[in-house]
């Protein structure tokens, strides 16, 4: 193995500068990541701290916490920070940020400047947003529907429009950077067919950045237009259509679901190599199918239109399409099962991270059919079934890859280990309080309640009960990442290059890596993923 | 006291069984792949944990033939999937023929209904069981919907159009109305109900009034707009008038002054009134003031089912209300 790389002499790109502007003006791709996931952090923290508030505002039936209006701020914010601030940039911004240049063996991304104005602009997009908020706030829910968002509301939306549209800007311009990336720098002899799953599933996610976010950005602008000067575009008492609002916001945000969560899939694939010591099963089937979700996601927006009044023709396809969709995830799953057979496996916090997102991301996609189903689709629409299932994919699905990829990454990342014992606690925590969360509302929505709904029926108070409870219980598991982590940056056990024996060029320079990366440019001789060739007897390093 | 705690909701229309047997089928289905991944994960998990000695896995275990069947399996059961939802939906799109018309017009935050003979309910809609019931939606301002979870029926209301659902009740009680769409304040109490009869009780029910006359059906209030808001004017019996005579005109095709021609639906004859200058009937000028803002949806509902009851060119004199599916419907409440 190499010199202990992570020695205190040694330079890396956390101790080669120090101070606030170092940190501000820095071009290293390694740095920026460090930068969102400071910031989206905040935004996590920001939306959990609404989740809260509602969750505990339905403990009982009339809504006793918080008025009408309150209610609906709340999950407003909920909503717009989570998805625009928190999940979309997520995986990305932080770990796509620092990781895509280390794993295809170059010295930073294609366009560092760019890189850097990209966080930027998250910021300003998120302080606008943020300044709505603290002004007043926002009550359209983060789905902004028209003639409501135009019309009907007087809260902020044109700022809070205004901070979506900023901040969209960040996410085309990270495509862009990393789509560019892939294709110019990677090291001499890494093919297209031997680029880990993680870059092709960054590959995916930044098409879907370039061709997706165009149309919400220009879409809230309308709204905001709307708002302003009074010109009908969605209105229908000024002339237009509200149901074209609909198509243009889920020709976004239905791929949008995609942006959160091929990357998520993208870590398992390297995760559960690593932590099975096998070949990934069906590389290139995964690598293809990361692709056709990228492609066949544009194609199934109306499914979030059944009961709008759109035709039954439209309907009939959109459903078609959707089910379609559904088999490239299901490919996914079977073939990261299939990796598990005659591994040698280990349970590591990262490793449960993986299986439960297998777990949830399951029953999330499963219940996707329920949805999909025209005729079934009619009740359970705006329900809180759809609740449920969009958070198994997304909470389920992409927060536990997100928090797997953290934890699989922060040696590196931070050149210290997190003690491992509490990682796997809390890794089991927020799976069990993710599922009492939110298994209860795919009851409570079949039974008929609606979403966005503060008051409700009696009959409805016990799921509810059950969901608060469970909500707990996950923002305490959410809480302990974030103090081990911020623990460990100072107190933890210093990290070798490469504490979990994995493959992967990122492995080979030393943790936390130096400022260019790497001393010599490496050579790639081999497929991904040899973990056939690594010593089975030699430990893992763990705190 | 114990708590509530329903699993299930009530099934009090035709359409709540068939819909129920898909979502149970998805559930068997969804238990078996969830089990049937997890047990492979957790046996996985158990035979193969780390150890010393470890299994060498042969480079190629059957990869492709896995590969295709599990694509092609899971699209096979998608696609039976996709037939059932579909059929499912095409039955709960279409109302049938005989069906009991109602409308409902949503406003920030309530439920305006009328009934044909002249009923209007808030936030209450009384229905006859056994008798299908086609229920109009539109929206005074912003979109919201109309859900009744023990029906399995939903349909948003949109502002500027027409949209419908249609449902059978098979049990006499009081279901939830839900606006199922954000729309504003308060979204969450914009709660109501149906009440379903028996139709003997239905018909005593629609024959009464709150102050015991009978009411005005639709179509006579629709008569009387037209006179009070000067459409008369214009529109006579006869093409003498200003404007076209509208007997017979609704679900007739329509000669339009740009040379195409439309159907004389419910959804163009609200365009004619509110935004006249949009399709202009062949032969006129555009003369017709709109009225937009003038009048209310539920009022424009009313002058649609006045439209609707001029038929029979020569035999009626302009103004003779004819009722319109509701002898089909009582008697479809008496078998
Ligand atoms: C000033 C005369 C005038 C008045 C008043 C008027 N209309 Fe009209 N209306 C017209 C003319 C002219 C047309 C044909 C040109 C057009 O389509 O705009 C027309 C067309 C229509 C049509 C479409 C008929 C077709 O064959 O396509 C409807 C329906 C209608 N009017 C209903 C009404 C109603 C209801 C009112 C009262 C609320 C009303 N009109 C008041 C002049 C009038
Ligand atoms: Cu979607
Ligand atoms: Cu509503």
């Amino acid at each position: 193995m190499t010199p202990d790389p992570s020695s205190r002499t040694a330079v890396n790109y956390l101790n080669v500068d120090y101070g606030v502007r170092s940190w501000l003006l820095t071009k290293d791709h390694k740095r920026i990541g460090f930068l969102y996931l400071v910031s989206i952090t905040v935004m996590f923290a920001i939306g959990g701290l609404a989740a809260l508030a509602i969750r505990l505002d339905l403990l009982t039936p009339a809504g006793d916490l918080m008025g009408d209006d309150t209610y609906n701020k709340m999950f407003t914010m909920h909503g717009v920070a989570m998805v625009f601030f928190f999940l979309v940039p997520s995986i990305p911004a932080v770990l796509g940020n620092f990781l895509i240049p280390l794993m295809i063996g170059a010295r930073d991304l294609a366009f560092p400047r760019l890189n850097l104005a990209s966080w930027y602009i998250f910021i300003l997009g998120g302080g606008i947003t943020l300044y709505a908020v603290l002004t007043g706030g926002v009550d359209t829910g983060w789905t902004f529907y028209t003639p409501y968002s135009t019309e009907g509301s007087n809260t902020n939306v044109t700022s809070a429009a205004l901070g979506v549209f900023v901040s969209g800007f960040s996410s085309i311009l990270t495509g862009l950077n990393f789509l560019v990336t892939i294709h110019r720098m990677r090291a001499p002899g890494l093919r297209w067919l031997r680029l880990p799953l993680f870059v092709w599933a960054q590959y995916a996610t930044s098409i879907i950045f370039i061709l997706g976010t165009p149309v919400i950005a220009i879409t809230v602008l309308l709204v905001a237009v709307e708002r302003s000067l009074d010109i009908g575009i969605f209105d229908p008492a000024l002339g237009g259509d509200p149901i074209l609002f609909q198509h243009l916001f889920w020709f976004y945000s239905h791929p949008a679901v995609y942006i959160m969560i091929l990357p998520a899939m993208g870590v398992v694939s390297e995760i559960i190599p690593c932590f099975t010591r096998n070949k990934i099963f069906g590389y290139k089937f995964i690598a293809v199918s990361s692709l056709a979700i990228a492609l066949l996601g544009f194609l199934v927006w109306g499914h979030h239109m059944f009961v709008s009044g759109q035709s039954v023709n439209a309907s009939l396809i959109f459903s078609f399409l959707s089910f379609a969709v559904a088999i490239p995830s299901a490919v996914k799953v079977f073939n990261w099962t299939a990796t598990l057979y005659k591994g040698s496996i280990g349970f590591e916090a990262p490793m449960l991270y993986a299986l439960g997102f297998i777990g949830l991301f399951t029953i999330g996609g499963l219940t996707g059919l329920f949805l999909a189903s025209l005729g079934l689709d009619v009740h359970v629409h705006d329900t809180y079934f759809v609740v449920a299932h969009f958070h198994y994919i997304m909470v389920g699905g992409a927060v536990m890859g997100y928090l797997g990829g953290l934890h699989f990454w922060w040696p590196k990342i931070s050149g210290k280990l997190y003690p491992e014992w509490l990682a796997r606690v809390s890794a089991v925590i927020i799976f069990l309080g993710f599922n009492l969360t939110f298994f209860p509302q795919f009851v409570l929505g079949y039974l008929g309640m609606p979403r966005r709904y503060h008051v409700y029926p009696p009959e409805f108070q016990v799921l509810n009960v059950f969901s608060t409870a469970g909500a707990s219980i996950l923002g305490f598991g959410y809480l302990l990442p974030i103090v081990y982590f911020a623990w460990s940056m100072r107190y933890g056990k210093v990290a070798s290059a490469n504490p979990w024996n994995a493959a992967g060029l990122e492995w080979a320079t030393p943790s936390p890596p130096p400022p260019d990366n790497f001393a010599e440019t490496p050579v790639v001789e081999d497929d991904p993923y040899g973990y056939t060739r690594i010593d089975p007897g030699e430990e893992l390093q763990v705190a | 006291m114990i708590p509530e705690l329903p699993l299930f909701p009530e099934q009090a229309s035709t359409m709540a069984g068939p819909v129920d047997q898909l979502y149970f089928f998805l559930i068997a289905l969804s238990a078996f792949f969830s089990l049937l991944v997890a047990g492979l994960i957790i046996a996985f998990s158990i035979r193969y944990r780390r150890r010393r000695v470890r299994l060498e896995r042969p480079e190629d275990f059957g990869m492709l033939q896995l590969e295709i069947g599990w694509t092609v399996l899971p699209f096979v059961l998608s696609m039976v999937i996709f037939y059932w939802g579909a059929m499912l939906f095409i039955d709960l799109r279409r109302p049938p023929a005989d069906s009991l018309e109602v409308f409902a017009v949503g406003k920030r935050w309530m439920w305006k209904m009328q009934h044909l003979e002249g009923r209007r309910e808030i936030n209450e809609l009384h229905v006859p069981i056994g008798q299908p019931v086609k229920v109009t939606l539109t929206s005074e301002d912003v979109i919201h919907s109309f859900f009744v979870p023990a029906f399995r029926v939903k349909q948003d209301a949109v502002p500027g159009r027409y949209t419908d659902l249609w449902f059978e009740a098979t049990k006499p009680g009081r279901y939830h109305l839900f606006c199922a769409e954000f729309c504003g304040s308060q979204h969450a109490r914009m709660i109501g109900q149906v009440i379903a009869m028996e139709p003997a009780d239905f018909q005593a029910w629609l024959s009464g009034t709150e102050r015991g006359a009978a009411p005005v059906s639709m179509a006579e209030a629709g008569k009387r707009l037209f006179t009070d808001l000067g459409c008369v004017t214009c529109h006579q019996t006869d093409d003498s008038g200003r404007g076209p005579s509208l007997v017979n005109v609704a679900g007739s095709a329509v000669e339009l002054s740009d040379g195409s021609s439309v159907v004389a639906d419910s959804a163009y004859l609200r365009e004619s009134i509110l935004r006249p200058q949009q399709r202009v009937t062949a032969g006129y000028q555009p003369i017709m003031p709109t009225y937009q803002g003038l009048v209310g949806e539920d009022q424009v509902l009313e002058l649609i089912a006045y439209i609707e009851s001029l038929r029979d060119r020569g035999s009626t004199p302009l103004g003779e209300v004819t009722q319109r599916k509701t002898e089909a419907a009582t008697e479809g409440t008496a078998g």
